[in-house]
């Protein structure tokens, strides 16, 4: 019993992880409607930017981290001047093909700036077994997914702060709800995309951190975005709640899929499992956990 | 001056329908495929054939399978490779299994699997669209190579899970050189695609591209919506089965799952936005251009003296700022560059 629950906290704990990636997806596309493919390889951008300026000018991680931030706002303003601009008013399916492109883009210009190999990151928190919990319950739960998921915590509350309290987060919504109307009572578009692109970036450096020191800065990081899916299809595209909801379900059921049905079958089902649950899920109910329900009318 | 369709008349209804209205196109399309079929082999170099020309066809079939599903019916997929292995597996196993079996019906035999593969994944597409979807055929992707990875059947035990494609041979006759695969995949090309452009001009293409610009319209109009998209998912299926098919057998030579993975999903997709989605014609001009730009990138690059890491992160680098590029510039690609062109001709020498 204690092993079940060992595998179930770990499963939810990486579960935040995966919503801190859905989350930035989510954030783009309830205010813009463009499904960002980039997300992965703008985690991927960020922590390798964070670790490369470590590395190549010898900051230290508390100024390293402050100098991404700067980097990834410049990024967000310059992909909505270079790549948002020019396509505003396109089919949903062209943004969302350009941000694959994006993501190509990207990938290249990281490793092209700070080479390819893998690196390691290291963040002042141990990745040791938490103390108390292995004396209480005997349960090993590791003291870096605990504060990680503290983070991601503080994360989305700072979010729902910016969204609900702040003018930036009311012209956000209101953008998010009709860009024409939005417009038309003198909300700056384009300035809002690019506030949210940057703000995105930042959850991806946050993600990228925390994958990063966990399992190294690498090109893999990019197919955590291929993870957050699932995540975002359970949760609904345009919900925040519904991305950690649909984290944690995600999470803890491809860990608990992994070691109970994967021995039957040969193992490995960690890659497509949460993908059918996703399916499955979406047969039952097409919008998501969270997702708004769409009707049509011709 | 020299292409202008003044003088030509359509007396009948045949001529009338035919796919090519205009005489000095057929009188291209034709030149073409004679040079292809008659003096390429003999021309080119087996390293052109076999490097360039070869991948080109087999990509051109695939983004056709895929065109066919996303530029006409309006389904966007990312499994493709995911059919185009299916193919390639099926195809082997029938050549293994079922002695003396003629080659070409085992390709046909695996894309019909491969189109089995598709009905079943494209199910969910009457209940979800767009993005969800999108999301949805990852799964393909993902089940399906682990499935040939993970069950031995189907690579008949074999302990690295890459196996040897079979010799191809029709009717006693061995294509085992790179002029006659060349001259085998370009056949099987050419006739499916001309297969694909009467499919999407007839009945069935009309109500893909109906149920694409509105589905519930299409409906309105009594056009069955999931029977049309399980056709196209059938229909896609299949072309990207077959090209997985040739794929195995006249270009890599081994059948492996690793060989279809994600990135070549990408790849294809990418070739029917550079090419022009929803035109069969973009889907050459887009694999042309996708098999031929990492050969010039290497050409540059080799000129420049870059290492090869710089060389193949600027391949990335190019790869995604031409996908942006185009579809700011030209979100129909290459296909209605050479349709504008064609026009300006027609008027030429007057602007208007």
């Amino acid at each position: 019993m204690n092993f079940f629950f060992e595998v179930l906290i770990g499963g939810l704990l990486s579960g935040v992880m995966y919503a801190l990636v859905a989350i930035g997806f989510v954030l783009i596309y309830k205010a813009s409607g463009v499904f960002n493919f980039a997300q992965g390889a703008m985690v991927f951008f960020a922590a390798l930017t964070c670790v490369g300026l470590m590395d190549k000018f010898g900051m230290s991680l508390w100024l390293a981290i402050p100098a991404t931030i700067v980097a990834m706002i410049i990024l967000g303003i310059a992909i909505e001047r270079v790549v948002l601009r020019p396509l505003v008013n396109q089919p949903e399916i062209t943004l969302f093909m350009a941000t694959i492109g994006l993501a190509f883009f990207l990938e290249g210009l990281a490793q092209l700036i700070w080479g390819a190999q893998v690196r390691q990151l290291p963040l002042p928190i141990e990745d040791v077994p938490l103390q108390s919990l292995l004396d209480r319950f005997n349960i090993v739960v590791s003291q870096f997914d605990v504060t990680a998921a503290a983070i991601c915590g503080v994360l989305v509350a700072v979010l729902a702060l910016l969204f609900a309290k702040t003018k930036v987060g009311r012209a956000l919504r209101a953008v998010a709800d009709d860009h024409q109307a939005a417009l038309a009572v003198g909300i700056p578009l384009q300035r809002i995309w690019a506030i949210l692109w940057a703000v995105a970036g930042v959850v991806a450096l946050v993600a990228g951190l925390l994958w990063g020191a966990r399992n190294g800065v690498q090109f893999a990081l990019t197919f955590i975005a291929l993870k957050a899916l699932p995540v975002l299809i359970l949760g609904g595209f345009t919900s925040v709640p519904g991305a950690i909801v649909g984290g944690l379900i995600i999470g803890a059921s491809e860990k608990l899929a992994e070691v109970y049905i994967g021995p039957l079958v040969g193992g490995g089902i960690e890659g497509w499992f949460p993908y059918v649950l996703a399916l499955l899920f979406l047969l039952v109910r097409p919008e998501g956990l969270f997702g708004e329900k769409i009707i049509r009318r011709i | 001056m020299f292409y202008r369709e003044a003088g030509q008349f359509r007396t009948t209804y045949e001529a009338d329908g035919q796919i090519l209205p205009i005489r000095q196109d057929r009188i291209f399309l034709l030149a073409t495929l004679a040079v292809a079929v008659l003096a390429v082999p003999f021309i080119a170099s087996p390293y052109l054939l076999s490097a360039i020309l070869i991948p080109f066809l087999i990509f051109s079939l695939a983004a056709l399978g895929l065109n066919i599903l996303t530029g006409y019916a309006g389904q966007l997929s990312l499994g493709t490779a995911a059919f185009m292995a299916v193919g390639a597996f099926a195809s082997w196993n029938f050549v293994a299994r079922i002695p003396g079996i003629p080659m070409l019906l085992a390709f046909v035999l695996g894309g019909l699997c491969a189109a089995l593969v598709g009905i079943a994944f494209g199910l969910p597409s009457l209940r979800i669209r767009g993005f969800y979807l999108a999301a949805a055929t990852l799964a393909t992707q993902f089940f399906v190579i682990w499935c040939l990875t993970k069950i031995s059947w189907l690579t008949n035990y074999s302990p690295s899970g890459v196996i040897t494609a079979q010799q191809i041979e029709i009717m006693g006759y061995a294509f085992d050189t790179p002029q006659r695969k060349y001259v085998l995949v370009l056949l099987v090309v050419a006739l499916l695609a001309l297969l694909a452009k009467n499919l999407v001009r007839s009945n069935v293409g009309r109500s893909w591209m109906a149920v694409r610009d509105m589905d519930m319209a299409a409906e309105v109009v009594g056009i069955r919506p999931l029977r049309t998209k399980l056709l196209a998912f059938a229909v896609s299926s299949f072309y990207c089965g077959v090209a997985g098919a040739l794929y195995a057998f006249a270009y890599l030579g081994t059948v492996e799952p690793e060989a279809y993975n994600l990135d070549l999903s990408f790849r294809i997709l990418f070739m029917i936005i550079i090419g022009g989605v929803g035109s069969i014609l973009g889907s050459f001009l887009g694999a042309a251009f996708i098999v031929l730009l990492p050969v010039f990138l290497n050409i540059v690059a080799h000129g420049l003296a870059l290492p090869t890491s710089v060389a193949s992160n600027l391949e990335l680098m190019v790869f995604g700022a031409l996908i942006i590029f185009f579809l700011i510039v030209e979100p129909h690609g290459l296909a209605r560059l050479w349709q504008i062109g064609k026009e300006k001709l027609r008027l030429w020498p007057f602007p208007h």
